[in-house]
């Protein structure tokens, strides 16, 4: 397998994935709204219904809750299927099912029935949405348990993250970002420098079984930037922020280590220690509310674990603690922006 | 009448007998509905020009091709009877009498506009005009309805609540358990189904069992039906003026009342779902067919036949109807934004820190300054 830094999408690693996993496993369909004839709302199934046809690319009407209790069932019968969600913050009306039917039902069936499906789609703000449609699920869902939760940053983690969610026994809440599916198709910034080498997945080969090689597993997150000043502990689309803040505090002679999780449910703590053991800072940045956020569970264990390692309190960078408004300014303000992880670096070093 | 997928039958062709309500509508009150309408098409044709000049932002769902069915249904309701519906309500924001200044005002993200900038395109809510809001999830304006309907029961009015729904809501939970509630309780809500035949990509006959007879739906609820066609103001008016009056219950007597209703409203939206849909799934010869069935263009030549009208006059309204709308544009385009510690207003009535109790919209505030001057509700323009 070769690694490459070529120009490649978000999108297009969510659609490699799936269809690999759709060749190599029968029993995997895609079902959601406009997955199919429309090729994808946001285009991410582009084509899948020519590959596979509608047996396996299925068109849902807007039936939230009947789909993917469907695919709970389906699972249950022996289908693993993939759900997507237009919009996590359309999963709400189907919640009843998400977080009580599949994540319990190994449970509450005493071990017999596992739920192997994957719900995925767009996660956060999506820019200028209005509250009902910007929401971040990370911190709402991650409080259940049974459920695992996977939100990559790069099209390379995009990808071999989906391609173990699918193959996961149990029930993957998969949780993508619009405002990064199509970043890095035409130079667009990609942060090359921290991502060198890790933006890309590698190149398919046609001719080649070894592409169903390339998984990324779950519990391992990845020090995308390492540095000797300051942890920065995040996920998903602000590992962007961070990495920004990362490149700014770098000129002011701070040195951060950024840490992707890539996966909240499992929690790679340790990595996380032994970042904090080395720079003895942490900051912790999240998109979601702050209030019984992810982020107020990982700065918990961190206090849990290395409390005699820090030299200064953990800062959280969440969103406002507010519903995310339309207007434009506002919207990026209340996000937790690279200014914002910026002075929370800053703060928590001392450096103010 | 139209079927349900909106071919015409011969019937909706048929002179008019002097017998229907629009019949007795004055030329001044039909000069006036005629105008809200090209209000609306003359607004939304600047909204998509101000979204691609980026000063509008987020989803935007266009009106235009569906005028004849707000400015219709609302055209029979009471200026006191509540109106609610979906995500695609800058019309109906109209209909309903909220000045274009801060419905454009609030696609800008202005501290003017109608929920400070706040809601955008999506959100219009206009309390002094009995508007509960534009609702982005599809289907979740329905139980809402249904509470307001619910509430005006409870407090023995005389008021009947007016929900709108898309076809697409027809598939979501939250409209079935609705109709449901409604039906069991006799709550006085008229759903109106605004039938535009798609969802995003999806026709109506792929995603909606019996598309072809929706009456059946409202039959699965024992509740009433009805069908007109949305491209006729005045066949939207007849309908809803009907159906209203039979939902209508006496003040203080709320079961002297026939229920709610459903009347599917068979109607078609010329431009894409949102303002980033390519229109692949219908062809560019469908849409145009519909264009030929303008509401505009419909009731401007009944007025001229019946010779209630001049092209004339016409043209006058028009040109007034483009003139507010420049005026809405510039009103949005020098009205500031937000403060950034508006973030932390609206949270809350009574707040806590660090929240704070906010101002209510200048439209509000000047709704009620002309209510305490005796001339409250009244339509602007
Ligand atoms: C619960 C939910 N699922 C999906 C969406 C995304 N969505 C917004 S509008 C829409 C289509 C709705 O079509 P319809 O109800 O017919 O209304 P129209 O757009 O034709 O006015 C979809 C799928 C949503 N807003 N809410
Ligand atoms: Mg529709």
């Amino acid at each position: 397998m070769t690694t490459t830094d070529r120009k490649y999408q978000y999108r297009e690693a969510l659609r490699e994935a799936m269809i690999e996993e759709m060749h190599r496993d029968e029993r995997v369909f895609l079902m959601g709204e406009e997955v199919a004839y429309y090729n994808g709302a946001y285009k991410v199934s582009q084509g899948m219904l020519d590959t596979f046809g509608p047996r396996r690319v299925i068109d849902t009407p807007i039936s939230e809750t009947g789909f993917s209790g469907l695919g709970i069932g389906a699972a249950m019968y022996g289908l693993r299927p993939i759900i997507e969600f237009m919009s996590w913050s359309f999963c709400l009306v189907a919640a009843d099912q998400i977080i009580n039917n599949a994540p319990k039902m190994l449970y509450m069936s005493g071990g017999q029935f596992g739920v192997p499906i994957v719900f995925r789609g767009n996660n956060g703000a999506g820019g200028q949405l209005g509250s009902t449609h910007s929401w971040c699920v990370e911190s709402l869902w991650a409080h259940v348990p049974g459920l695992k939760m996977a939100l990559p940053a790069t099209p390379r983690d995009a990808k071999g993250l989906l391609k173990t969610a699918i193959r996961d026994p149990d029930p993957v809440f998969f949780l993508e970002s619009e405002r990064i599916l199509g970043i890095g198709a035409h130079g667009d910034k990609d942060f090359s420098r921290y991502l060198h080498g890790k933006w890309a997945p590698p190149e398919v080969d046609e001719d080649s079984d070894e592409n169903e090689d390339f998984l990324v597993p779950f519990g391992q997150a990845d020090i995308v930037k390492s540095g000797a000043d300051c942890t920065i502990v995040t996920a998903g689309r602000p590992l962007h922020f961070a990495l920004e803040a990362a490149e700014q505090l770098e000129k002011e002679d701070i040195d951060c280590e950024v840490i992707d999780l890539r996966t909240y449910r499992p929690l790679d703590l340790q990595t996380v220690l032994q970042s904090v053991r080395k720079t003895n800072y942490c900051v912790v940045v999240d998109q979601s509310w702050p209030f019984a956020s992810v982020a107020a569970e990982v700065a918990m264990q961190v206090y849990e674990h290395a409390m005699d390692d820090l030299d200064n309190k953990v800062i959280r960078v969440n969103s406002d603690d507010v519903p995310a408004p339309y207007n434009r300014r506002l919207e990026q303000e209340m996000l937790p922006n690279t200014r914002k992880i910026i002075e929370a670096v800053r703060t928590v070093t001392y450096n103010t | 009448m139209t079927t349900a997928t909106g071919k015409k039958s011969s019937s909706s062709s048929q002179p008019r007998d002097g017998g229907r309500p629009s019949d007795q509508l004055d030329d001044q009150r039909l000069l006036e509905l005629l105008y809200d309408m090209m209000l609306i098409r003359r607004f939304e044709e600047r909204t998509m020009q101000s979204y691609m000049q980026q000063k509008i932002g987020g989803f935007c769902h266009i009106y235009t091709g569906q005028e004849a069915v707000a400015v219709g249904s609302i055209a029979a309701l009471r200026p006191d009877d509540p109106v609610i519906t979906a995500y695609r309500d800058h019309g109906h924001a109209l209909a309903r009498g909220m000045h274009p200044r801060y419905c454009m005002a609030e696609m800008f993200g202005k501290i003017t506009g109608c929920a400070k900038g706040k809601g955008g395109s999506m959100h219009m809510f206009d309390r002094p005009n009995e508007m509960y809001g534009g609702h982005a999830i599809v289907g979740g304006q329905c139980p809402l309805g249904v509470g307001i309907a619910f509430a005006i029961q409870y407090q023995k009015l005389d008021r009947v609540c007016l929900c709108y729904l898309g076809d697409g809501a027809l598939n979501q939970g939250a409209f079935h358990e609705a109709m449901n509630l409604a039906a069991i309780w006799k709550l006085p809500i008229v759903f109106a189904l605004e039938n535009n035949m798609y969802s995003m990509g999806t026709h109506i006959e792929r995603g909606t069992s019996a598309a072809h007879d929706l009456s059946v739906k409202a039959a699965a609820y024992d509740m009433r039906y009805a069908e007109c066609d949305g491209m006729d103001m005045c066949e939207v008016y007849d309908c809803f003026v009907d159906q209203v009056a039979r939902t209508r219950p006496d003040e203080g007597d709320p079961d002297n009342s026939e229920g709610p209703v459903l009347i599917n409203v068979v109607t078609y939206r010329y431009q894409g779902h949102s303002m980033s849909d390519p229109q692949k799934y219908r062809t560019r010869e469908e849409v145009g067919e519909k264009q030929n069935e303008d509401p505009i263009t419909t009731l401007s030549r009944q007025l001229m036949d019946q010779q209630r009208a001049t092209q004339e006059q016409l043209n006058e309204l028009d040109a007034e109807a483009k003139k507010a709308v420049l005026e809405a544009v510039k009103f949005a385009g020098d009205s500031p934004e937000p403060e950034l510690d508006e973030l932390y207003t609206d949270v809350y009535l009574e707040p806590y820190p660090p929240y704070r109790k906010g101002d209510l919209p200048q439209m509000v505030e000047e709704a009620e300054d002309r209510a305490r001057d005796g001339d409250g509700r009244q339509k602007q323009d």
